[in-house]
């Protein structure tokens, strides 16, 4: 649904990240929002209903992008900027925390 | 006469009142305050407990227990009456013991009221037997174990008090919001209620409005020894089903979210403040140390509406017969026995002598010994 | 320690304010959760340099290199990828970065913590795909991302304007703007003379608009927006001069302009007053920035919207307002003049009025199956029925049914559920309130709080 003018046969990614397990090519300054958009069913799904969604607001104000990032549940993907090797999840509902 | 009963207060305990007196086909009105008026009814944890409750006082103990029994049926009819959800279970409760010393207390503490003649329906149960309860998740390193009471459970209040909202006129009764009440006059056959909105006339009045009953009573020679007690609650975000059974201090709500509260402060203020969430989650994840990665999402404080020796009050003023009060701490617990044995009979005019320990005269009696 | 000043945000107003307020020679801490300077409108500044990003963003972009390499140089301290997530009284502000929480002290505090775009729910708008045009510029700012597929714009707003020139300039595909504004109108024309005093902007809209009529459609008058699909976002349907239409979509940008952030300011009791032009609230202030908290600043948009000149500028009178609270030794007056602030500022507001006239938020009725509360999944059918028995306070409406109670506290369905208070009860929509805000401003975890106790012990 969205990709970077900086994606080309001859340009390089500049790192690579986990979504859900599988190495993505991610971009300085790029936030794991914008990964979530990138990644066809990267989203999450609502906490009440289960419904698919995808961030909204890249500002911090819907909570839509939560994700869980290096293994930290409900975090705001939009808020945080991607890093190499940074392993990011989805988060399917209302999330489980850890024994 | 503008209705049967006019109640002053449309809080959980005002509002199970009204509901109580509509279900004897009188007609009731219930006035309200103003938006940002303490309530009580909106601030607490929703429990409907049993364990622990007037353990030195066996009338509250035993009304305690009536009410915890009402309560599945006080649920199933209330919830017809209104389209609103109302999440509601009975699944027996636990008050966690992170001590010897406290399993010790706690025991002590259900041997007593045992020894007043309740049903034994509270034990002790150690860490093993804990775990077994609680098969989803790992307990602190703190925890010596638990009391369970199999009487324990736990509403939403919030869909409790909306749920009666919305029963009350839909049964005959009428509520008016943002009509706060100046002051009560007697006139013949009954009392003038004049409020913001207007004055209103009935043959019975039943005040009911929280910490602010006395200021209302009491220019009448109706005294109702009140303090107030600030309590902070934490809540999370939703999360995937824990805890089966709700604790006190420390309930997952039918939502998911999980409640953790509160804390008792003896000041004057409605703020809240970061130290006490810090200790409500120090506690909470010494219970369930994965409690650490949940996020809170909301703190806020109530204000406790207790009487000086934290049993409930039902009141009846001598001079002005028709005159009610009723105030009370764990106002969610009672509400099923306040709409089934408290507004019949209050709404008939009289309190029979099964609620004489509940009366305003025993705290005289306490000065004059 | 104590510092003199807490900034909030690191925005033009956040920035403009520390650069002044270390120049008078005040201690400054600035935090913003972005992880770099600008705010939203220089997003990516200090990294989109050049390239071909840096062209299309534009010349008003570029503007903000300046102030930021100023904040770099001010010698004010600065802590990004930082939350406020509670503030107490005379002051002690709990911050959160990388999951760890701490708490540092201030003499006054200044909220310049900007705008968010006005949430306008319409069915169909929790769909995967359908995001505000704000989200997607900011995609555009920080990695270069531009939409693909069918992309549509729908709404009212420079904004919206700017960003489909942006993208055009980059190569990238808009395959429709749905113009939701009402037109020229005569409230709006009736604003154009003091308008002319920002000349340069005038034509700036003109130009994008001309831009867009020469590379795509723009369908003007659009009401009755749905989007729909099954997972994601597959089609749209809208009403243009009384005939309903349909297109394929697959990204959807929305825009109804934007409004204060508030959520610090009611949570800490601050006096606000209602915009009823642009409906919405924000914290009242004197003409230094003041709230009605003594010690507590608002700049920028977070004291109502002005656009990034006019908060620069109020960023510099707050600074002079600070001053004078801290007690600093300056004719704050004399500066004040010297720096012709009041000027500045009017000719930054000039166009206001004109655009406020010209965009003025939508009034249309909320259908009962569109999801208001976007986190609980609260419906407006759900909140009329509860309203019908309530009093038209929202706070009511929160208790019966949980809009507001999510992650987002409210950010994304207070001005809905306010709005429809006022239509069930019949009142206009300014005498409602707003939601009361509770801590904490953020969620943060029980593990980050629970360790400030270790702390407190440490103390
Ligand atoms: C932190 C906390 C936790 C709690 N947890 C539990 C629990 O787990 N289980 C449980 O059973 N109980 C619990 N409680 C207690 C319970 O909430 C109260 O017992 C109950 O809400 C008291 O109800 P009320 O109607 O008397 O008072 P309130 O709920 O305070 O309502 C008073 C009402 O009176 C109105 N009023 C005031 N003055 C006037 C006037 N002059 N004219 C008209 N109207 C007026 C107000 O507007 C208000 O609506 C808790 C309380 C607190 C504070
Ligand atoms: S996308 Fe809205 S909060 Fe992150």
């Amino acid at each position: 649904m969205f990709r970077s003018v900086l994606e080309g046969p001859t340009a390089q990614a500049d790192m690579t990240v986990l979504v859900n397990g599988a190495e993505t090519p991610a971009w300085d300054g790029e936030t794991v929002a914008g990964v979530l958009l990138r990644v066809p069913g990267a989203g999450r799904t609502s906490a009440v209903t289960g419904e698919p969604r995808l961030p909204y607001c890249q500002m911090g104000v819907c909570f839509d992008c939560l994700a869980i990032v290096d293994g930290v549940a409900s975090t705001q993907g939009c808020l945080v900027p991607v890093k190499p090797g940074m392993r990011i999840e989805s988060q399917q509902g209302a999330r489980e925390i850890g024994r | 006469m503008d209705a049967d009963v006019i109640i002053i207060g449309a809080g959980v305990v005002g509002a199970a009142l009204a509901y109580g007196v509509a279900k004897t086909g009188r007609t009731v009105v219930v006035l309200d305050g103003g938006d940002r008026d303490l309530r009580a009814a909106r601030a607490n944890f929703g429990l409907v407990w049993v364990q622990g409750k007037g353990s030195d006082a066996p009338a509250y103990s035993l009304l305690t227990r009536q009410s915890s029994d009402l309560w599945p049926e006080f649920r199933n009819e209330l919830a017809n009456r209104s389209p609103l959800a109302l999440d509601y279970s009975r699944p027996g409760g636990l008050a966690f013991c992170l001590s010897e010393t406290e399993y010790e207390n706690r025991a002590a503490i259900n041997e007593r009221t045992h020894n007043q003649g309740a049903e034994a329906d509270t034990a002790m149960v150690d860490r093993a037997e804990l775990e077994r309860m609680l098969p989803a998740l790992t307990l602190g390193p703190d925890v010596v174990g638990a009391s369970y009471c199999k009487l324990d459970g736990h509403v939403n209040p919030l869909q409790l008090l909306a749920s009666l909202h919305h029963a009350i006129p839909s049964m005959g009764g009428k509520i008016m919001f943002r009509n706060p009440v100046e002051k009560i006059v007697p006139v013949a056959g009954g009392f003038n209620v004049i409020a913001a909105q207007g004055t209103l006339q009935a043959p019975r009045v039943i005040v009911a409005a929280g910490l602010a009953t006395p200021t209302l009573t009491e220019p009448l020679g109706l005294s109702v020894p009140l303090r107030s007690e600030r309590g902070q609650i934490l809540v999370t975000e939703r999360l995937a089903p824990i805890l089966p059974f709700p604790g006190s201090g420390l309930r997952q709500s039918a939502d998911g979210t999980i409640m953790i509260g509160a804390t008792n402060e003896n000041v004057a203020d409605i703020g809240v403040t970061v130290s006490s969430a810090t200790q409500l989650a120090l506690r909470a994840m010494r219970i369930v140390p994965a409690l650490g990665s949940a996020r809170l999402v909301r703190q806020w404080a109530g204000m406790r509406v207790l009487p000086l020796d934290k049993t409930p009050i039902y009141a009846e003023s001598l001079d002005y017969p028709g005159l009610f009060a009723a105030a009370c701490h764990s106002g969610v617990t009672l509400a099923a026995a306040h709409a089934a044995m408290i507004a019949p009979a209050m709404a008939s005019g009289h309190l029979p002598d099964q609620f004489a320990p509940f009366s305003n005269g025993r705290f005289n009696v306490q000065k004059c010994a | 320690m104590i510092h003199d000043v807490v900034v909030i945000g690191a925005g033009p107003a956040g920035m403009s304010a520390a650069v002044q307020l270390r120049k008078l020679g005040a201690s400054v801490l600035v935090v913003d959760e972005q992880p770099a300077p600008g705010g939203q409108i220089w997003r990516g500044i200090e990294r989109n340099a050049s390239g071909p990003i840096a062209v299309a963003l534009g010349p008003d972009y570029q503007k903000g290199r300046a102030l930021t390499a100023a904040f770099r140089a001010s010698g004010a301290e600065y802590s990004p990828s930082t939350q406020v997530w509670q503030i107490e009284d005379e002051w002690t502000l709990f911050l959160t970065s990388e999951g760890k929480a701490r708490r540092v002290r201030a003499r006054a505090v200044l909220l310049s913590n900007g705008a968010q775009e006005r949430p306008v729910p319409f069915p169909g708008w929790t769909l995967p795909g359908v995001m505000t045009v704000g989200a997607a510029q900011i995609l555009l700012k920080s990695g270069g991302m531009l939409p693909q597929g069918n992309v549509w714009i729908a709404g009212a707003g420079p904004l919206p304007l700017l960003y489909a020139t942006q993208v055009l300039g980059l190569k990238g595909q808009i395959s429709g703007f749905l113009d939701t504004s009402r037109g020229l109108n005569l409230a709006a024309l009736a604003k154009l003379p003091a308008a002319w005093r920002d000349l340069p902007s005038l034509a700036k809209g003109l130009k994008w608009q001309r831009e867009l009529r020469r590379n795509g459609r723009m369908i003007r008058g659009v009401s009755d927006l749905r989007a729909e699909g099954n997972g994601r976002l597959q089609q749209l349907e809208w009403t243009a001069g009384g005939v309903r239409r349909k297109a394929k979509a697959d990204v959807l940008l929305v825009h109804e302009g934007v409004v204060p952030r508030i959520h610090e300011t009611l949570a800490l009791g601050c006096d606000h007053d209602w915009n009823p032009a642009q409906k919405y609230f924000a914290a009242r202030s004197n003409r230094w920035g003041e709230t009605s908290r003594p010690g507590l600043f608002v700049a920028g948009d977070a004291s109502g919207i002005g656009g990034w000149t006019a908060a620069t500028v109020s960023g510099e009178i707050a600074a002079l307002g600070l001053a004078g609270h801290l007690g600093i030794k300056v004719d704050t007056e004399a500066l004040r003049r010297e720096n012709q602030l009041d000027g500045r500022r009017s000719r930054a507001l000039a166009l206001r009025p004109f655009l406020d006239a010209l965009y003025t938020p939508p009034t249309t009725s909320i259908a009962d199956d569109v999801v208001v509360c976007r986190c609980e999944e609260v419906t407006a059918g759900t909140i009329r029925k509860v309203a019908r028995t309530s009093t038209s306070d929202p706070n009511a409406i929160k208790a019966a049914t949980r809009c507001g109670m999510g992650p987002c506290q409210g950010r994304q369905c207070g001005y809905t559920v306010q709005a429809i208070l006022a239509e069930v009860h019949n009142l206009p929509v300014g005498d409602v309130s707003f939601f009361n805000i509770r801590p904490p401003l953020k969620p943060i975890t029980l593990g980050e709080i629970a360790s400030l106790g270790e702390l407190e012990d440490a103390e």
